[in-house]
């Protein structure tokens, strides 16, 4: 079969008594055949200063389907730019009838005018932008704690059944991956201290190093880590797709406070397993920390554990506890208020569940340089 | 009409809408007690826009919904009307960690002192009247598009409303679980005295069930008549109105 070349299949008949264009259609128009470009029609169209009107004369045509519409459609309106009567009398029956469903539709649509994308104006919709939201995080907050109240007074409508599955969810299903990770942390602790401390031969020392830094922050941190992560993204995601199905409009309306309902027992849970976790990846990396002291450095078992109980305060344990409680909030808020702010698309639900980690760990680290310094200060 | 009677429902003056976007202005109408109620209008027109500024999911920019009178967008009032409504969403909206047992039974844990025998008979009672019985202990999302509609119905009544709003009820149904649906929604105000709100644009709900509608309007943001669909029919002048109740078919065409 020989394919012939598109601007053959389309020839312009010029009448100037009429001021009218003639638009020749021939042989096959369909779009595995391949089209003309617009471009040779609308230099046709240029060429004729004073044309008036265009006809069609589709005689010759032999095939067509919607990409003959599509070019017609662009055709038109190129016409109705340049005020050019269009006659569609020449076009097969179907198509004109298709042409003018296509165009009638783009009729109806109105386009909402683009919004100025000039530099002063978007730095000025992005501040307001924060600040309404840091309202909105405001008004969810004290939501949260006016809904908590109403649970200290008896009032709430909370379920515990609630809050103990997502304990169970949230807290007791981490504590695989919290040990795994804790462990490594501490062989890493141990192994970097070691290198220093040999060089003056205070290895023995492996066992405070590694016992301090897990207990007074780095385990909170890792199990807060692990939580953004692994709960905080889920909060969100299911909030998130509670929002996109209504199913938050429908506790609305059932005069349900979604967040007395779905968020005071997820905060809950949050706060109580961060400590509980937080003290178990101390006691992880700290067998970390041993494997390594006794198994690699060979220092005597007996004396690393004697040193580590000397070397770890009260203090120690009391700082990284009060960490963890901070961290459990951050990453329960953080998850919570982006599956709620959710906007009603499965893209939104992905924004709600990034925008959710992203938070919680930025403001895990901001919260430890806080407290860090606080410490310093108060010298804890 | 009765003026002594007063309406259950009355919008007046509503302009309803999203951030700056103005989708419907200058509503007024009366829904009144054993009313089936059709709102009406083109898709996109804003017709669920409306219904969401009556149930206390979007607040209109202007005017008021009074319940009995009572106005309903002032903060004291709001919780306790809300426990008058049942409401059966566009899209079923099931609460979807919760079995259907669980889904129907949540109000009634919450309003009532019922035992957990008596809402379980009482969950078996509604379940059933929507054709569930059996499907107590399934998810939302183990269950087809229509049953899961029939589900939100069984939860929308499950504290026996005396109103009840539907967004597009019969939107996804097949013909005889539609008109199922329909009869079910009729004898939903017969039986249970209830106040019906449909939004909906099945022609053939419209005439079976209406009694009384707004017609609303996307290009023109307001209510463009109202009345009974039939009357409307009947006696509309409005090429817009005859329209979309003849399908489409333009009048005098
Ligand atoms: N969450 C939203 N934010 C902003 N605009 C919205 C939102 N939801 C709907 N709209 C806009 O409001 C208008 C009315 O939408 P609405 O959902 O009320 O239409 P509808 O009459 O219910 O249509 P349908 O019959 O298709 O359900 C539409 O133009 C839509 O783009
Ligand atoms: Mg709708």
């Amino acid at each position: 079969m020989n394919k012939e070349i598109p601007s053959e299949k389309l020839t312009f008949n010029y009448l100037p008594d009429k001021k009218t264009l003639e638009f020749k259609f021939i042989s096959d128009w369909r779009i595995s055949a391949g089209l003309p470009e617009l471009k040779e029609a609308v230099l046709q169209l240029s060429a004729h200063q004073d044309i008036k009107q265009i006809t069609f004369d589709s005689f010759g045509l032999t095939a067509w389907d919607s990409g003959f519409i599509s070019f017609l459609m662009q055709l038109v309106k190129e016409c109705q730019h340049r005020k050019i009567d269009v006659s569609c009398q020449g076009l097969p029956e179907g198509a004109e009838k298709l042409l003018k469903l296509a165009l009638q539709v783009r009729e109806n649509v109105t386009l909402k005018p683009e919004r100025e994308e000039k530099l002063f104006p978007k730095i000025g919709s992005l501040v307001l932008q924060r600040i309404d939201s840091a309202h909105l995080f405001l008004n969810f907050l004290g939501d949260l704690v006016l809904s908590f109240t109403k649970l200290i007074r008896g009032k709430s409508i909370m379920r515990w059944d609630d809050f103990l599955l997502i304990v169970q969810k949230s807290g007791a299903n981490a504590f695989g991956l919290v040990s795994l990770i804790s462990v490594l942390v501490g062989m890493i602790l141990a192994f970097v201290g070691a290198i220093q401390l040999q060089l003056f031969g205070a290895q023995v020392f492996i066992a405070d190093i590694v016992g301090i830094a897990m207990v007074r922050v780095m385990g909170a941190v890792m199990a807060a880590v692990i939580m953004a992560g692994r709960t905080g993204a889920s909060f969100a995601a299911e909030l998130g797709i509670m929002q996109v199905n209504e199913e938050i409009d429908a506790y609305k309306t059932l005069g349900v406070d979604p967040i007395e309902f779905l968020v005071l027992p997820r905060v809950m849970a949050l706060v109580l397993m961060m400590p509980l976790l937080t003290i178990y990846a101390d006691l992880m990396g700290i067998l970390g920390g041993f494997i390594i002291g006794t198994g690699m450095l060979g220092l005597n078992p007996v004396e690393y554990l004697n040193r580590t109980q000397q070397a770890v305060k009260l203090n120690n344990l009391w700082v990284g506890l009060v960490h963890s409680v901070v961290f459990g909030i951050i990453i329960a808020l953080a998850g919570c208020f982006r599956g709620i702010r959710c906007s009603r698309s499965a893209a939104g639900v992905g924004e709600a569940t990034t925008s959710a980690v992203v938070t919680g760990i930025t403001s895990i680290v901001i919260a430890t340089a806080i407290i860090t310094f606080v410490c310093q200060v108060l010298g804890v | 009409m009765e003026k002594n009677s007063q309406p259950v429902i009355e919008v007046r003056g509503l302009d309803v809408g999203y951030d700056d976007d103005i989708v419907m202005q200058g509503l007024n109408f009366k829904v009144n007690k054993g009313d089936i109620f059709i709102v009406m209008g083109m898709s996109g027109c804003g017709k669920s826009t409306l219904l969401k500024a009556m149930i206390g999911l979007q607040q209109p920019f202007k005017g008021q919904v009074l319940y009995d009178g009572k106005d309903f967008w002032l903060d004291a009032e709001q919780q306790s009307i809300m426990q008058r409504f049942g409401v059966l969403y566009q899209s079923g909206a099931l609460w979807s960690s919760l079995t259907l047992a669980e889904n129907v039974a949540l109000s009634l844990q919450l309003y009532t002192k019922l035992s957990r025998e008596q809402i379980r008979e009482v969950v078996a009672l509604k379940l059933s009247l929507v054709g569930l019985e059996g499907y107590e202990d399934l998810y939302p999302f183990e269950i087809s598009g229509g049953m899961r509609k029939r589900a939100g119905l069984a939860r929308a009544i499950a504290l026996d409303p005396d109103i009840i709003f539907f967004d597009e009820p019969s939107a996804g149904l097949d013909p005889v679980n539609a008109k199922m649906l329909d009869d079910l929604i009729l004898q939903l105000r017969d039986v249970l005295g209830a106040t019906i709100v449909v939004v909906t644009h099945e022609l053939a709900s419209i005439f079976a069930i209406g009694n009384n509608s707004i017609f609303l309007d996307a290009d023109t943001k307001t209510m463009i008549a109202s009345g009974s669909p039939k009357d409307l029919l009947a006696d509309s002048k409005d090429p817009r109105v005859i329209q979309f109740l003849t399908r489409g078919n333009k009048p005098g065409a």
